[in-house]
């Protein structure tokens, strides 16, 4: 970095006009490769999206094959497997458990999050840590005694265990908000208060309006996290069929319709669409989102 | 900036700092009941439990070390034990290398670049189940997709979810698929090197290999070093993919009953959580599968330690005012 005062700065324009042509060219050469590679990754991470797409339209004949384009399109194979199974049941679980779970998420981890970002407080520090810690924790380490306190509550078999948590505590949702609320300059807060506000006001009308892509990004993920999950469901409502989410089905339709790979597929596909709406509507929340996680730590 | 709550007249003083702590304590009421009973009193209760004989139904009944010591009398936990390790080590690097691959290449790019990273980062949102068994028909044998493609060249497909050498790097090549929120991060951080390095590289006659080796790692090492905590607590908790591609292989995916079938093909997929899992929940062996949470509790433990002690110094260096 430094080095470049060594160097004559009479280089720079004396060069003559062949070596640029030929920079050129190397540029030429060196964006065609760069740009082949980046579609080619492209295309190995979509490719496995387009077969799972072309076996769940095949017949169920030729789903056996190896073939890989079908020969008729049977579109109404996403149609015929909400008869194999209770799909309807399972969205309707799946949407209770995601969307009360992002609703109690924002209640409870919003004033939490302002609390640690823009409130001075002493042990504010060590519960920042201890959040992260909550984070970092393998859901599997807490299960025992928390399968047996919901358990000895009779609510084991209904989605009750996998939503009440978000009503107070979400770890993840917590440090995502008070990542986001941090960039929210300390005046504005300071200007709220200097003019009368409470803190709650302050949250209420200064923060949340400005924290909202931050928010909105935070109820995002938790969405999608609760509509993915597969460990929580599995140990709650693992034995309750009709309290079982699409995730859990899905794992399940796999061993049922074993030897229909168009059902099976077509059912994965499905469930693999709300994510990607999700997306296509909120892309900068997404990565904005993404981000913050990492580099902003 | 300076107009909190101590710089007001004096008068209100003590009555302002009482009604700040109020809101404290109001805002963080909910996150504080929530960490005693999700948190503080299941990891209390694990280590007790972990001392018993409990089997959901009797009481739990203290039986000392005895957990801890069959623990090393186990060929089964041995078995997840050198599987997760397997995980944390092979899933580790490939993860990290990949993403920070596919990084670099979308960093270079000119054209196309929103579509290229939509195509790389989409996968990471599927439910870890569909991606499972995405993979599993698409890495089928015997006429799967994978399997055909391979075929024009004369290879035939590895038995991935039914070989016990396969199982676990196809369980990987998974993971690597929905690794785009780390190429994300690491993206972002390759972006954010300021660009008077690299012209600064480039006058020094750094070509593009050695302005990224000399620029872009040591400027985005914190951020991989993010990535490679991240992805050993993702090694660490590995479960679904597993469960899910155990119970696909064995041909038997049911959720419920089928305690055999975990782990297959031969234990291969069989890691520290998926045996947690099967010797509490469905030998409804509480006691042991408590003493394993302890373990597991320790060893990610150490894990975060390393992450928040980045962190700490990230923001030390970063920022270091009060306001951080």
């Amino acid at each position: 970095m430094t080095a470049t005062l060594t160097k004559p700065p009479v280089d720079v324009p004396a060069e003559p006009e062949q070596p640029r042509r030929k920079r050129d060219v190397a540029g030429i050469l060196n964006w065609v490769a760069t740009h082949a590679i980046g579609l080619a990754l492209g295309l190995m991470f979509a490719t496995p999206v387009v077969f799972v797409f072309l076996t769940a339209v095949m017949s169920d004949d030729q789903a056996f094959t190896s073939n890989l384009w079908p020969r008729e399109w049977h579109w109404e194979n996403f149609v015929e497997v909400f008869d194999k199974a209770p799909l309807f049941q399972y969205l309707i679980n799946s949407l209770t458990y995601s969307l009360l779970a992002t609703l109690g998420m924002l209640i409870s981890s919003i004033p939490a999050a302002y609390a640690l970002a823009k409130l001075k407080w002493r042990g504010r520090n060590v519960a920042f840590i201890l959040v992260i810690g909550a984070m970092m924790l393998p859901p599997q380490v807490v299960a025992v005694p928390l399968y047996d306190t919901w358990s000895s509550l009779g609510l084991t078999g209904t989605l009750v265990p996998l939503i009440a948590p978000y009503f107070l505590f979400d770890a993840f949702s917590i440090f995502l908000l008070r990542q986001f609320m941090l960039t929210i300059p300390q005046s504005y807060v300071d200007a709220a208060r200097v003019d009368g506000c409470s803190e709650f006001q302050a949250l209420v009308r200064i923060i949340i309006p400005m924290a909202k892509p931050g928010i909105a990004a935070t109820a995002l993920f938790c969405f999608l996290f609760t509509w993915n999950d597969y460990f929580g469901p599995l140990l709650y409502t693992g034995e309750v069929k009709d309290q079982w989410t699409l995730s859990l089905a899905l794992a399940t339709f796999k061993g049922m319709h074993i030897v229909q790979w168009n059902s099976s597929m077509a059912v994965t596909f499905l469930t693999m669409i709300p994510a990607v709406v999700l997306f296509v509507f909120a892309q900068k929340s997404f990565v904005k989102g993404i981000t913050f996680t990492g580099v902003k730590g | 900036m300076t107009a909190t709550l101590g710089a007001r007249p004096a008068p209100g003083k003590g009555r302002a700092r009482a009604r700040h702590r109020l809101a404290v304590l109001g805002f963080m009421a909910p996150a504080l009941i929530g960490f005693v009973l999700f948190f503080v009193y299941p990891l209390v209760a694990t280590v007790i439990f972990s001392f018993t004989k409990y089997d959901l139904i009797n009481p739990p009944e203290f039986n000392g070390l005895a957990n801890y010591e069959f623990m090393f009398k186990d060929p089964l936990l041995t078995k997840a034990i050198a599987n997760t390790l397997w995980f944390v080590v092979v899933l580790t690097i490939a993860r990290t290398v990949f993403a920070l691959g596919v990084a670099s290449v979308i960093a270079r790019l000119k054209s196309g670049v929103g579509l290229i990273r939509t195509l790389c980062y989409l996968p990471s949102l599927a439910p870890p189940v569909a991606a499972t068994l995405v993979f599993f028909m698409v890495m089928r044998p015997n006429g799967g997709p994978l399997d055909s493609v391979l075929g024009w060249f004369g290879v035939d497909a590895p038995l991935f979810f039914s070989d016990p050498a396969w199982a676990k790097p196809g369980i990987t090549a998974i993971m690597l698929w929905i690794s785009g929120d780390l190429m994300i991060i690491i993206l972002a951080a390759i972006l954010d090197v300021p660009q008077e390095q690299y012209e600064a590289a480039e006058l020094d006659g750094a070509g593009p290999i050695r302005r990224w080796w000399h620029v872009t790692l040591p400027t985005i090492s914190p951020v991989l070093l993010f990535g490679i905590v991240n992805s050993v607590i993702l090694a660490l908790q590995l479960f679904t993919q597993a469960v899910v591609a155990g119970s696909a292989g064995s041909g038997a995916a049911d959720a419920t009953g089928s305690t055999k079938y975990l782990g297959f093909p031969d234990n291969s997929t069989l890691t520290f959580p998926v045996y947690l899992y099967t010797q509490g929940f469905r030998y409804f062996d509480m006691g042991y599968a408590a003493a394993m949470a302890t373990v597991l509790f320790i060893i990610s433990f150490a894990v975060t330690i390393v992450l928040v002690q980045r962190m700490r110094k990230n923001s030390t260096a970063e920022e270091g005012g009060p306001g951080a």
